[in-house]
């Protein structure tokens, strides 16, 4: 049963898809914030947006290790796409310490549009929003996925989203992005060490950025070898039979200079064509969607847990510490406690 | 509703001393908010974009060249075109006393002069802040 | 038993007795730190000075690694050049203070310019919207340059510039004033900071990526050894790595490894490392911690000597020398009671003058609130007249030469600056360690760990965090007036209307050939300069072709 859309959540949605940056702003940090309206409101503005058939961005995850490049690749990512006429929406993802909850947002610097020129003259077909991962330890904030569905919504044809390549965050945007780049550099010695096993299956195009730099071919080459690798692990007989054309694209480049930058928008596109051709994007942003409402559902179980009768998971903590209960046995106490 | 105070730290004008400005940012960051950092070098008119893109309670100014009097106006101008004098803004760095009522008289909430404890900003943020 | 095992008995002895009269007569503190928060010992002595011999550590002033000093007899020959950093306004206003200066006695000029003339923008540029003047003299062009120097011979007096990024085009433009009055490039003396490792990382007055930005530089090395002989090429300089936050040793390892980043490029670019070796300058900060400075300097001298000879096979002895620029600390002035500054800077000056500094800048009081007075600067100035002519300290080189403490203390700069080099060599030298951000982040976590220790007491700072009073507000601070602008703008258009705009076209063209292949930008930047080129134009014909430095988040 679909939610209502309530007055206010219609007018946000309007002023949004008349492109005041304010509202959509204001959206964002509703729905990072968990406030219910904001999910109205996204609601509405995704609602009229399907209607019109707009709801046809192509959503650009870009991960790596810190120190690869990926805001200068990102920056120019956005020229390129500008140059093409489409509007770029960016949501930049850093940690929140987890020490004081805090965050130090620092993606922007790279990405401001120097090229607009000097005193002004801003690009308005940019929107760039910098998100904290709060609670999600090196993952993405639970906002990030529904920010870019409103980025989409609101018109921006790409979405990028940037995130450091640390822990559960490429497992997080494998399921927000239609194509995710994965980053890497020429490192000093373990070269090997810019990827981490477990990492690669995500990745639908490979970038080894700062390309000028001693090394490169090297990581070119093993990435190759780890895909062809893990082609043959999975017994994946069409790739097989297809030969080596089928592996995802490993591209150099240098984001600096915008050396390679072609390249790899014209992989994007090819990927994107392939997509939306194949029937493949719907069944992947479902299985995303899927993913995502299950790991709501868990933080909402989480949730409930905590509002349960005081000290009862704390007792039973304890039972089991004695050896008077076993774990299983707790969680399904647990269980029919939430269910009730 | 886990509402972080969202900070923009900004450098206008050319100088390019950001000691200042990191220091308080990581004081701003370890008191809990989420700080977006601009760099250096930003004309008024990138400052507001980013101020209503990344949607902030808080703008805070750090400028050491003297050309306060130019700016902090400028932004304010620009920050009320875009409907957003709701945000409280800040400023900070080598500005003369003689020179802070006039900045006030166009909006700026408080100057920061050196020697101002980190503790002394984030706490006058904290007591400001415009909720929504 | 021999005097060292006596003296380790009787020094193991005397520990003992502290030891146990600590409980009745306990110490201020739990620890005692260094301004730059290394761990200062109950006593030093002879114990603590192992490893290599007097000669091979310390050695004789005038003589190598020149831990006691780049000249034999040091000030006993000639005092520091005491070269106050001034300018501002207009080029007409910035003439006169330099007269008045050099009329007090100040030895030296020492330019200042402002942020749109650091940044290669003239006045007229919308960027430059209020800066025109604040920080320093506005110079557009070679008319601003003429002023700013009228009456002023310039082979009398050595002058220094504080300017990095165009260096080469306010270089050129003091050689085309010389030329004006008569005096040969071979008859100047004087100093262009000419260092851009330093603004990536702490400064922030860039304009072109590192690549290009080292290449004008060695441009300027080939230039000055064939041309303007006496001329320092480059003030590579500590100075605002310290003032960013750094402690006493990244200021010394971080300015040495930018100095290897020199060396290494023009090596690279096909110069021999002892025709341009002998001009390379230094610049530090001085702060508080009178040995720990002092010691700071004697070090940096020891290590450059031998990278020098050693890394890089100098075997001019000029090679080898780090001479430097001081100028006391500008972060350690308080705005609260501003006069205590006073005492401040005396310090700072004293452990320049102790640690044998070529020249000198005593920073004026007022400094945290806006640009000196000249009641201000002159009591700057007489800070350092009194403790070079009253003090004593200038009678024998390296008076503290031989203290336990100093000498250990230079010992373990040495030892965290060396140790901080070997970590930028394996991240691939000083450029590379500056992209990655590793450089700012070191300084960051120092900047910060001190504001912490200021907030929490720990580290007294008197007037701001104890021994406060309640203060009015702070009268007769100097306003530069905000008409500078305007009066710029307007000259640069009778400029651009009067001038030879054929010849201004046709040597921005040799600039932007110059740029796009491999000869030296010197003639073309000064061809442009002699034709009333501005500052702005030529700066944009190299962005052209050079692009524009586009600096990360360092967090």
């Amino acid at each position: 049963m679909p939610a209502k859309a309530l007055p206010s959540a219609l007018e946000a949605a309007a002023s949004i898809l008349r492109g005041d940056e304010r509202a959509l702003a204001r959206l964002i940090t509703g729905l990072e914030d968990g406030d219910p309206a904001a999910a109205g409101t996204l609601r509405a503005l995704r609602g009229g947006s399907a209607a019109v058939g707009q709801l046809t961005a192509q959503v650009v995850g870009v991960t790596g290790p810190p120190g690869s490049g990926k805001s200068t690749l990102v920056d120019k990512l956005i020229s390129a796409y500008r140059a093409k006429g489409l509007r770029v929406g960016v949501l930049a993802v850093d940690p929140s310490s987890p020490f004081s909850g805090g965050a130090i947002l620092g993606d922007r610097i790279r990405m401001q549009r120097a090229e607009a020129g000097p005193g002004g003259g801003l690009d308005p077909g940019v929107f760039i929003r910098s998100l904290a991962s709060r609670g999600r330890l090196g993952g993405l904030s639970r906002a990030t996925a529904q920010s870019a569905r409103a980025l989409e919504a609101a018109g921006y044809g790409v979405v990028i989203v940037e995130t450091v390549g640390i822990g559960q965050s490429e497992i997080d945007i494998a399921r927000l992005a239609d194509t995710v780049v994965l980053v890497s550099m020429p490192g000093s010695g373990d070269d090997i060490q810019v990827i981490k096993a477990g990492v690669m299956e995500i990745g639908d195009v490979f970038v080894v950025n700062k390309a000028d730099r001693e090394g490169s071919d090297r990581v070119v080459r093993e990435i190759r070898a780890m895909l062809e690798t893990g082609a043959t692990l999975r017994q994946d007989l069409a790739l097989r039979q297809g030969g080596a054309a089928e592996l995802q694209p490993v591209l150099k480049t240098v984001a600096e200079t915008g050396e390679g930058l072609p390249e790899l928008v014209l992989a994007l596109d090819a990927r994107w064509a392939k997509l939306n051709a194949s029937g493949e994007l719907a069944s992947r942003r479902a299985r995303g969607a899927a993913a995502e409402a299950r790991s709501l559902l868990a933080e909402r179980a989480l949730a409930e847990l905590a509002l349960l009768e005081p000290g009862l998971e704390e007792g039973l903590a304890m039972e089991i510490v004695r050896g008077e209960r076993e774990v299983a046995e707790a969680a399904e106490i647990l269980f029919s406690a939430i269910r009730k | 509703m886990d509402r972080k105070i969202r900070v923009l730290v900004a450098k206008p004008g050319l100088d390019g001393h950001d000691r200042g400005a990191k220091v308080v940012a990581r004081a701003m960051r370890d008191a809990g908010m989420e700080v977006i950092y601009t760099g250096l070098r930003q004309t008024p008119e990138q400052i507001v974009q980013a101020a209503v893109q990344e949607d902030v309670d808080v703008l805070a100014m750090s400028i050491l060249s003297g050309a306060h009097n130019h700016l902090f106006p400028r932004v304010m101008e620009l920050l009320a075109d875009k409907g957003a004098s709701d945000v409280l803004v800040v400023g900070g760095g080598v500005i003369p006393e003689d020179d802070i009522p006039f900045l006030e008289s166009k909006g700026i909430a408080a100057v920061f002069g050196p020697g101002t404890p980190t503790s002394a900003t984030i706490e006058f943020i904290k007591a400001n802040v415009k909720r929504r | 038993m021999g005097d060292t095992d006596k003296l380790r008995a009787s020094v193991e002895a005397w520990r003992a007795g502290v030891d146990k009269s600590l409980a009745k007569h306990p110490e201020r503190k739990a620890s005692f730190e260094t301004g730059s928060d290394a761990p200062v010992e109950r006593l030093y002595t002879p114990l603590d000075l192992e490893g290599e011999g007097y000669a091979e550590a310390i050695g004789l002033p005038g003589e190598f690694p020149y831990t006691r000093g780049v000249q034999a007899t040091m000030y006993r020959g000639r005092l520091w050049t005491m070269r106050q950093y001034a300018g501002f306004g207009t080029a007409e206003e910035s003439n006169e203070r330099y007269k008045y200066l050099l009329a007090q006695g100040q030895t030296g000029l020492s330019i200042a310019f402002d942020l749109p003339t650091q940044i290669g923008y003239d006045s007229d540029h919308p960027l430059s919207a209020g800066e025109v003047g604040k920080v320093g003299v506005a110079v557009d062009s070679l008319v601003d340059m003429e002023v700013l120097f009228a009456g002023i011979p310039l082979d009398k007096v050595s002058t220094s510039m504080t300017i990095n990024a165009p260096a080469a085009v306010l270089l050129a433009m003091y050689v085309a004033v010389a030329e004006k009055q008569g005096v040969s490039p071979s008859a100047l003396e004087g100093t262009i900071q000419n260092d851009i490792l330093k603004e990536y990382i702490a400064r922030g007055t860039y304009i072109f990526p590192p690549a290009p930005s080292m290449r004008l530089i060695t441009d300027v090395f080939a230039y000055c050894a064939r041309s303007v002989p006496n001329w320092n090429t480059i003030s590579i300089s500590g100075y605002h790595i310290r003032e960013a936050g750094s402690t006493a040793s990244q200021e010394v390892a971080f300015t040495l490894a930018d100095g290897i980043a020199y060396v290494d490029a023009a090596v690279k670019a096909g110069l021999d490392v002892d025709d341009f070796a002998p001009r390379l300058s230094f610049f530090f900060n001085a702060h508080n911690d009178l040995f720990e400075e002092a010691a700071k300097f004697r070090a940096a001298r020891r290590m450059w000597a031998h990278i020098m000879r050693e890394r890089f096979g100098a075997v001019n002895p000029k090679s080898w020398m780090l001479r430097f620029h001081t100028q006391t600390a500008g972060s350690t002035l308080t705005a609260q009671q501003p006069d205590n500054n006073v005492v401040r800077v005396t310090l700072q000056a004293l452990a320049a003058a102790l640690g044998g500094t070529q020249s000198l800048h005593t920073n004026s009081r007022d400094e945290a609130l806006a640009l000196p007075t000249e009641a201000s600067v002159r009591i700057a100035l007489r800070t350092q007249q009194i403790i070079a002519y009253e003090s004593g300290v200038a009678e024998t080189p390296d008076p503290l030469a031989g203290s336990y403490y100093v000498e250990s203390l230079t010992d373990r700069v040495e030892k965290e600056a060396l140790a901080y080099l070997a970590r930028i060599d394996e991240l691939g030298g000083a450029v590379r360690a500056i992209e990655e951000g590793y450089v700012q982040r070191e300084i960051q976590d120092a900047a910060y760990a001190y504001q912490k220790k200021i907030e929490s007491g720990e580290r007294v700072v008197v007037g701001l965090n104890k021994f406060q009073v309640p203060e009015g507000r702070p009268t007769g601070l100097l306003k530069v007036d905000p008409s500078v602008g305007e009066r710029q703008a307007a000259a640069l258009r009778a400029l651009r209307l009067r001038r030879d705009g054929a010849r201004v076209a046709a040597a921005l063209r040799g600039v932007d050939a110059a740029a796009r292949g491999d000869a030296n930008m010197m003639p073309p930047i000064l061809e442009a300069v002699r034709a009333y080129a501005t500052l702005g134009e030529i700066c944009d014909a190299m962005r052209a072709v050079f692009g524009e430095y586009r600096p990360g988040s360092t967090f």
